[in-house]
């Protein structure tokens, strides 16, 4: 077990100018569970095979415990690596799979079979040690890859979208499982995934990439509350936080037909006459006519205890995200959570307001997060 | 021949459908379809008729007005001299295409491996290089290989008859069978399988050695095919670089059906013996069943 750090750490592709992953700094502690997440083309899966060996890095260093491992081969790093795919050796049997790396390094037959059998008992795989990948289900399969890497016990564990083969009631389970596991065997382990809730059930702490630079790298918790920047804020949370483009009034900003209180200190550093202003779906309640912004609702998903409604605000003009290509991106709805036992109906228009102290203001331009 | 049997291999079996006419077309479209079909058959088979015909015909028949017609009296004293003549020969073709099938696909892996999968810097220029290999014709090199295997006969004395040409067809297999491989494991090896060996302790020979070669079986299938035919085949070589004492069965059939007076029986069993080991292959090998090797290794 052993601290791994991404020490200005940087992959450019030969015939690219611009960085895949663009001087990363991360440091994680020795047993800590750290994902990596970000829309794909962000890095993440570059800098996960940076620290497994199979990236070239083309500038800063990598350090697994107090070893430089920048310029190692991967068979010199005593990691061990879950692909997205699972990679299985068609032609060996479930307990060869596992025991493969053990055999390389010319641990004894007897010691392999002891240390298969207990991964196999760990991951229930023991009746499938004879059979073939080939004769596994998909769950199976992971399992063996997952076992391909206890039975080294190595320094670290590197996984790479291992679940998204899998289907949704599998991976919620799998999830679960990966988690506890890491838990029980205190193993340092990178995990990478595009999918925003696995980053926030499974990690310790998160760190979130885009265009190959580090976003934001926190614990789940402390992300969800006070994200770095607008894209972090609109990445993390399920469903999305809304972001609106506001007027900077005395006294606060412009919302609806009325004021938000914003304190001084938050709107100072400001760069424009406006802002972003982020708020969660479950920090917005309904108030009175007139009050708060105007949501014409277009769609409601009651999902019993919560209700979601998806609507145009009328007025306000909503922050777009803008892709590399520069085209905007489709009109994100408003999205506002109500009691679902009352909720609004389609083509009415709601008032919506934030509840105090939940908002998130983020610079026009920059979008750097204003204020605390 | 061989050619369609590159090819098919190549091919997934999915994209090979289109030899099942009888769901498609009308009934006279059908009609016309078959009997064009059975017609070129025919035709096929029209030489080897004439071979078989004549190869049991006692010598004293054999006349071009009877070439057509069955034999009156059958007689196999055209194949028993044929085999006497032929054995050595045929012994000394089949280590010849046996070797060269192994040597050449056992290197064509290797290099395969190396450039679709373990690339340096310059990969690209140097098989670019090997490929030109394919375009030298044999007629080319002849004088040379000629001129560098006499040079040798004293400090190598062994390298003699079949030993030269095992030699030359191994080296001008090199391109065709790197070619096969690196096309196979550029395509049907996923690269994860052999960063997961990576990450897994293996070093470069250990990866090709217990992860590459075993799920190599189709590709192995394909060059060792091409190359055991391609040597078991050919006349040029053998005719220049070995002599009738210790050349390959093309030789020998060249010596048979030569001079004054041929005996046609002999030389039309001759040449079915001589063709019969590649038609083997064919079968046994060209059979070898592809699908599902791969299958289970990813997702």
């Amino acid at each position: 077990m052993a601290t791994v750090k991404f020490d200005e750490a940087s992959r450019i592709y030969p015939g690219n100018d611009k960085p895949s992953v663009d001087r990363l700094n991360i440091d994680i502690a020795d047993g800590e569970f750290l994902v990596l997440v970000g829309p794909s083309g962000c890095g993440k899966s570059t800098s996960l095979r940076m620290l497994a060996g199979l990236e070239e890095v083309n500038d800063g260093k990598i350090w697994i415990g107090d070893r430089d491992v920048t310029n190692l081969s991967p068979k010199d790093r005593d990691v061990a690596m879950v692909f997205q795919n699972y990679a299985l050796y068609p032609h060996m049997t479930v307990a060869d799979n596992m025991g493969f790396a053990l055999k390389i390094a010319g641990v004894e037959k007897s010691e392999i079979r002891k240390r298969v059998e207990e991964a196999a008992k760990i991951l229930d795989l023991e009746p499938y040690l004879e059979r073939k990948p080939k004769a596994l289900s998909g769950g199976q399969r992971q399992r063996v890859a997952m076992g391909r890497a206890i039975v080294r016990s190595p320094q670290v564990f590197l996984m790479d979208e291992p679940l998204s083969n899998l289907d949704a009631k599998l991976r919620v389970q799998t999830r679960t499982q990966i988690a506890s596991l890491q838990r029980r065997l205190g193993v340092t382990t990178v995990y990478v995934t595009h999918d925003q809730i696995e980053a926030m059930t499974m990690g310790d702490r998160v760190a979130v990439l885009k265009d190959g630079i580090l976003q934001q790298c926190d614990t789940p918790r402390h992300m969800y509350d006070r994200p770095n920047n607008v894209f972090v804020a609109g990445f993390i949370g399920s469903p999305a936080m809304n972001l609106l483009e506001v007027k900077v009034v005395d006294g606060g900003v412009r919302l609806g037909n009325g004021t938000y209180p914003v304190g001084r200190d938050h709107l100072k550093e400001a760069s424009g006459d406006s802002v972003t202003m982020g708020v969660r779906p479950e920090d917005l309640t309904l108030t009175s006519a007139g009050q708060g912004i105007p949501v014409v609702v277009d769609v409601v998903e009651e999902l019993g205890a919560d209700a979601y409604i998806y609507g145009t605000a009328s007025d306000a003009k909503q922050h777009q995200d803008v892709d590399e290509s520069g085209a905007d991106l489709p009109e994100r709805p408003f999205i506002a959570r109500v009691d679902g036992r009352r909720p609004p109906q389609k083509g009415e228009t709601v008032y919506l307001a934030p509840k105090e102290g939940h908002v998130h203001m983020f610079d026009s331009e920059s979008g750097k997060r204003l204020g605390d | 021949m061989s050619s369609s049997v590159l090819t098919e291999e190549a091919i997934p079996a999915s994209t090979v459908q289109h030899g099942a006419p009888g769901t498609r077309g009308s009934a006279g479209t059908r009609a016309v379809r078959y009997a064009l079909l059975v017609a070129f058959v025919l035709l096929v088979l029209l030489p080897l008729y004439v071979l078989l015909v004549t190869s049991f015909k006692p010598s004293a028949d054999i006349s071009a007005d009877t070439a057509w017609s069955l034999p009156h009296r059958l007689s196999v004293e055209g194949w028993g001299h044929a085999w006497q003549t032929l054995s050595p020969p045929l012994l000394r073709s089949l280590i010849l295409a046996v070797s060269v099938a192994v040597i050449s696909s056992v290197l064509g892996a290797m290099n395969g491996f190396v450039f679709a999968r373990w690339t340096f810097p310059g990969a690209q220029v140097v098989f670019t290089l090997f490929l030109f290999g394919m375009f030298i014709p044999y007629q080319a090199v002849m004088i040379p290989l000629q001129a560098m295997f006499l040079q040798m006969q004293d400090t190598a004395p062994f390298v003699d008859g079949i030993v030269k040409l095992i030699i030359a067809h191994c080296i001008y297999g090199i391109p065709i069978c790197s070619l096969i491989f690196r096309n196979y494991y550029a395509t049907a090896v996923p690269r994860e399988i052999l960063e997961a060996a990576k990450v897994d302790g293996a070093g470069m020979l250990r990866v090709l050695r217990s992860v590459v070669l075993p799920i190599s079986a189709p590709a192995f299938v394909v060059a060792m095919i091409w190359q055991f035919t391609s040597a078991w085949n050919d006349f040029l070589f053998a005719l220049f670089l070995t002599t009738r004492n210790n050349g390959p069965v093309t030789y020998a059939l060249n010596e048979l059906a030569g001079g004054q007076n041929p005996d046609y029986s002999s030389i039309m069993a001759g040449v079915l013996i001589a063709s019969l080991p590649t038609l083997l292959v064919y079968i046994l090998l060209g059979r070898y069943f592809i699908g599902g090797l791969m299958s289970g290794s990813v997702k």
